[in-house]
């Protein structure tokens, strides 16, 4: 598919509102960056490595800004679109409360303190990492994959699933075997998560021309990959109880919630999620149309299945819980 | 786009919170710089004696 037209700056000369120092928060998805936080302080706490105190917080500070630049870059590039489908047109370049050109010159000065900040107080390959990751989220995917291919998410997912290794790598200067596989967890629930949102958003996306898997495949073949990516992705939630990383807690929230998660994906594999491409009647995320329910539980639960599991992994390591490294168990 | 002069109340008051929140950012920044300076030299701040 070819690329969309670049993004314009002049919408934004039709401004009603002046701009708030609170749209220019908004530019940095504060939601979004709450998860990436989040997930990077479970790998810089996991590698079990002292740090100073206030360098970790630096180093959770630059992963955060860096998640907020590369949602500004994202949202200087993404107007067009973004104006286009009720999830995003309110958001501050679509709305005019914001320039374009402010959200690119944000997202490019927030993106280069923190990485400067990050190669300085902490290490460079945290900071590489950093950088990579910025880049990958604002260019990969932004400008190239979004747009193009109903892979798009699938790959892009990179970039969602970096900061547990940056945070990682912040800690220790390394980036070893338990620090990706927290990245491969991550990578391997984007798919099913937001191919269940888009199951349910399809018209959105249809109509502002990105190719989402439901848009491209259709919701039948959309529903079986969420079913094939959920049958991939629970097994490997287990992994860290047999890596060293997660505890007898982890283990059992792991299997109980990864049953859970492939009863609900069952469940919308056999449902008509996304079929219709009617009007919802109003912007809720959440409020959506009878047969979309089933994609609707499958989003809320992936959120909540994602969260519990790095937490538990956070609350093991912070109270000093054995990991299990069940795969040392079974070579003896 | 408004004269810049004879802005209205309502960009005054937008004008005023971004400066207030773009000074305070860098004055945060500043303090950040600092505190990292002091933490990665460490004991070679405290334990400095002069030529």
């Amino acid at each position: 598919m070819a690329m969309a037209t670049a993004p314009t700056t002049d919408k934004s000369e039709q401004a009603a509102a002046p701009a708030r120092w609170q749209d220019f928060v908004q530019l940095l998805k504060p939601r979004v960056m709450s998860l990436v936080v989040f997930t990077a302080l479970t790998g810089l706490i996991c590698a079990d490595h002292a740090v100073h105190p206030v360098l970790a917080a630096v180093a959770i500070l630059c992963i955060a800004v860096g998640a907020g630049a590369s949602a500004s870059l994202n949202m200087w590039y993404d107007a067009d679109i973004d104006a286009k489908m009720r999830r995003t047109r309110s958001r501050p370049v679509p709305a005019g409360r914001v320039q374009g050109a402010d959200a690119l010159a944000l997202g490019v000065v927030l993106s280069i303190f923190s990485v400067m900040l990050m190669g300085m107080a902490l290490n460079w390959l945290a900071a590489g990492l950093l950088a990579f990751t910025i880049l990958f989220y604002a260019v990969v995917y932004t400008m190239w994959l979004k747009r193009w291919t109903a892979q798009n998410i699938v790959i892009g997912g990179l970039a969602g699933a970096l900061p547990p290794v940056i945070g990682w790598a912040a800690a220790t200067g390394t980036t070893p075997l338990n620090a990706w596989l927290l990245c491969a967890i991550i990578f391997m629930w984007t798919p099913p998560h937001f191919w269940a949102l888009s199951l349910y958003t399809r018209e959105d996306y249809a109509k502002a021309g990105v190719p989402m898997m439901p848009v491209v495949a259709g919701a039948a073949s959309t529903r079986r990959q969420i079913m094939i990516y959920s049958l991939l992705f629970t097994p490997l939630c287990l992994a860290p109880a047999f890596t060293g990383l997660g505890g007898p807690i982890y283990l059992a929230v792991a299997a109980g919630g990864g049953l859970v998660f492939l009863v609900l994906a069952a469940r919308l594999a056999r449902s008509h999620a996304g079929d219709d491409l009617g009007q919802r009647n109003d912007d809720g995320l959440y409020d959506v149309r009878v047969g979309a329910k089933d994609a609707r539980n499958m989003f809320a639960f992936s959120i909540l299945y994602l969260s519990l599991l790095f937490a538990t992994l956070l609350g093991e390591h912070l109270m000093g819980v054995r990991p299990l490294a069940l795969l040392g168990a079974l070579q003896r | 786009m408004s004269d810049p002069i004879r802005e209205t109340e309502a960009e005054t008051k937008a004008r005023r919170g971004r400066n207030i929140a773009l000074a305070l950012g860098l004055i945060l920044f500043v303090i950040l710089i600092f505190v990292v300076t002091i933490v990665r030299l460490g004991g070679s701040v405290t334990n400095a004696t002069t030529p």
